[in-house]
């Protein structure tokens, strides 16, 4: 059964411009002990929803539910069982890091001995030591993106909310963040992701929702989704930008569809259904048209394709998309205004 | 690219979140101890911020200095010396004015996402207006101490008794903590932090100076003396004064509120809070951080 159940979900803002459907019926259901990511561009709508199902806003119409709890009408004993950590470290800068989760521990009313014994353990577990004393501001963002996911398990959660646990991390500290979140599941909790990164999505989650303009439009594993459009994608790199035509028609009669050339108009690819054949061919054929390669390979499609492919436009490249049916928002505004962009209208 | 396998993970039992009884204490209990866990987070953050602290300090000796050294002797009031007169209208000032940071800290901490931890909590729902009201009560207190103790210095005396001086100290402290109610509403809804002190020195300097706090209402045009007579501020001004016993034999304005300043204090503090408490709970249920 699914421990976290949505059907219907709207929300709906007032702003200058009109009203902005932030959600427009947004369904989700994450069976237990699994993980599911929220995938989708700024302003699709992925905040809105990790919002409503922590009791932090409610929906313009629809219902959720959290472990059977009705979260409209039962939010406290929904926020008895979840960790919630946001887009924003929600940490006290002028606290120390313990200080900050043995003040989430008496909040969650565990009593001071229990909230100071588990503050020191997560100091420990998230390797905290060194802003275990020290007042947090001054710490790195993903310092305190540790800080924040440790207030977020101080009870061990049933049920854990991130939401862009890794926007705005380096490199190193995203992979650091992933290998914690990848421990986390590992026994069973169940966790509900939202990112607009396709690998962080791909990495950590059993199964992704595609959601843009405030709904789903896919949902399904990564291999799932990737077969949807087609097998795997034969690509090559050419020396001379002056061959791209010639090569573009070799392409074209190998693979399925229209190729693809890139920003750089040297690399140009197609999706192709009989796999590594179709590159044989294609290579032959280049050869005797004696186009000279750069590189050439097969790649399995990324979440991007699909994207591109469900969308029309490119997930990471939000600047471009056209409006649509439910969002007016999702060309400049951030994931995180896409909750409070307005006023709120009357619920 | 590596998939996580998730086939073999199965729920461990144990992981429930908190357990429905996990504490036995009494909801009331539970009320007080969140207040208080809240209460003491905003004192660190005095404590760790010494700029606000000694700003706290500096401001209320800057005030009471200004006032009473620059216009004492350039303002007659007819019955009184003027530094007597002034400095109840300084402390209310200066209470009212400190109930700003209600509004300020709350604005800010909607914007660090603090708020947003809070309300994923299965904490009292008041516990951090409570704890924003109540630190900002501490800060007052202290901002009342150091006032009178430099009000003292340049020649202010109580010439009560210390049961009144105590009843006024009580009452400046009263209606500044229901004032934080009503900033802390404007704090949480204002869309950033900056905005509030302009929206608040809005409505605080016509409250404060349009008032019997610096000036005697009867030296006021028209429209204007009848608003520092029905001003809830002249009122508590009005009402310190008699007790500490600074009224010396300045007439007292024939306006009811005049006449009754102490009974219409109190309903002023009990009117804000009975209005504003409710307001304030009813709107942190519904913010988040933006």
């Amino acid at each position: 059964m699914a421990i976290i159940e949505a059907a219907g979900l709207e929300k709906t803002y007032s702003s200058k411009t009109g009203p902005v459907h932030a959600l427009a019926g947004m369904d989700l259901s994450v069976p237990e002990g699994t993980v599911k990511a929220l995938l989708g561009p700024n302003g699709a709508g992925k905040t809105t929803v990790v919002k409503i199902l922590t009791t932090l806003i409610q929906p313009t119409a629809g219902s959720a539910r959290v472990d059977g709890l009705d979260v409209l009408r039962h939010p406290k004993a929904v926020r008895r069982i979840i960790g919630v950590s946001g887009q924003y470290s929600a940490v006290d800068e002028n606290l120390t890091g313990f200080e900050n989760l043995d003040m989430v521990g008496r909040l969650y009313h565990l009593g001071a001995s229990a909230s100071r014994r588990r503050a020191q353990e997560l100091i420990d577990q998230f390797e905290l030591t060194e802003a275990g004393n020290r007042p947090v501001k001054g710490f790195s963002g993903g310092m305190r993106r540790r800080i924040d996911l440790a207030g977020a398990l101080v009870i061990r959660p049933k049920i854990l909310f991130l939401d862009e646990p890794t926007t705005g991390l380096d490199p190193r500290s995203r992979i650091s963040l992933w290998g914690i979140i990848k421990d986390l599941v590992r026994d069973g909790t169940t966790l509900l992701l939202t990112t607009q990164y396709l690998e962080e999505a791909d990495q950590l989650s059993d199964d992704i929702v595609v959601i843009d303009g405030g709904r789903a439009i896919a949902e399904g594993t990564s291999d799932e989704l990737k077969a949807q459009i087609g097998g795997h994608r034969a690509s090559v790199s050419l020396l001379e930008q002056a061959d791209a035509p010639t090569a573009r028609a070799v392409l074209g009669r190998h693979g399925d569809g229209e190729p693809v050339t890139g920003d750089d108009g040297r690399s140009i690819e197609v999706a192709v259904s009989d796999g590594p054949l179709a590159l044989q061919l294609i290579l032959a054929e280049l050869e005797e048209a004696g186009v000279a390669l750069h590189d050439a390979g097969m790649r399995r499609p990324s979440l991007d394709d699909v994207f591109l492919t469900l969308t029309g436009r490119r997930a990471e490249d939000s600047t471009t998309s056209t409006a649509s049916t439910a969002s007016t928002t999702s060309t400049t505004s951030s994931d995180s205004t896409d909750g409070t962009a307005g006023k709120e209208t009357a619920a | 690219m590596s998939v996580v396998t998730p086939k073999d993970r199965r729920p461990r039992p144990g992981r429930t979140g908190v357990p429905e009884d996990a504490t036995t204490e009494a909801p009331l209990a539970l009320w007080f101890s969140d207040g208080w866990i809240v209460t003491r987070r905003n004192l660190t953050k005095l404590k760790r911020s010494p700029d606000m602290l000694v700003f706290a300090v500096l401001q209320p000796i800057m005030f009471v200095l200004l006032f009473s050294q620059i216009y004492g002797g350039s303002i007659e009031v007819e019955g009184s010396d003027y530094t007597q007169y002034l400095m109840a209208g300084i402390f209310a000032q200066t209470v009212i004015f400190g109930s700003t940071f209600s509004g300020s800290a709350m604005a800010q901490d909607l914007k660090d996402g603090i708020i947003d931890r809070f309300r994923t909590l299965p904490m009292s729902s008041s516990a951090v207006l409570i704890g924003r009201t109540n630190s900002d009560l501490v800060l007052n207190t202290l901002s009342v101490v150091i006032m009178m103790g430099t009000g003292f210095l340049v020649g202010w005396r109580v010439t009560t008794d210390a049961g009144s001086a105590l009843a006024g100290v009580g009452l400046l402290l009263l209606f500044s903590y229901a004032f934080s109610w009503v900033m802390a509403l404007l704090g949480m809804s204002v869309k950033s932090p900056e905005v509030i002190n302009n929206a608040s020195f809005m409505i605080l300097f016509p409250l404060t100076f349009i008032s019997n706090a610096f000036v005697q209402p009867q030296n006021l045009p028209g429209p204007l003396e009848t608003f520092a007579n029905w001003n809830p501020v002249s009122a508590l001004v009005q009402a310190v004064r008699e007790l500490f016993g600074n009224t010396g034999s300045v007439p007292v304005p024939d306006a009811w509120p005049m006449q009754n300043a102490l009974p219409m204090v109190l309903v002023g503090i009990v009117l804000l809070l009975v209005v504003f408490v409710p307001l304030c709970i009813r709107k942190f249920a519904s913010i988040s951080s933006r």
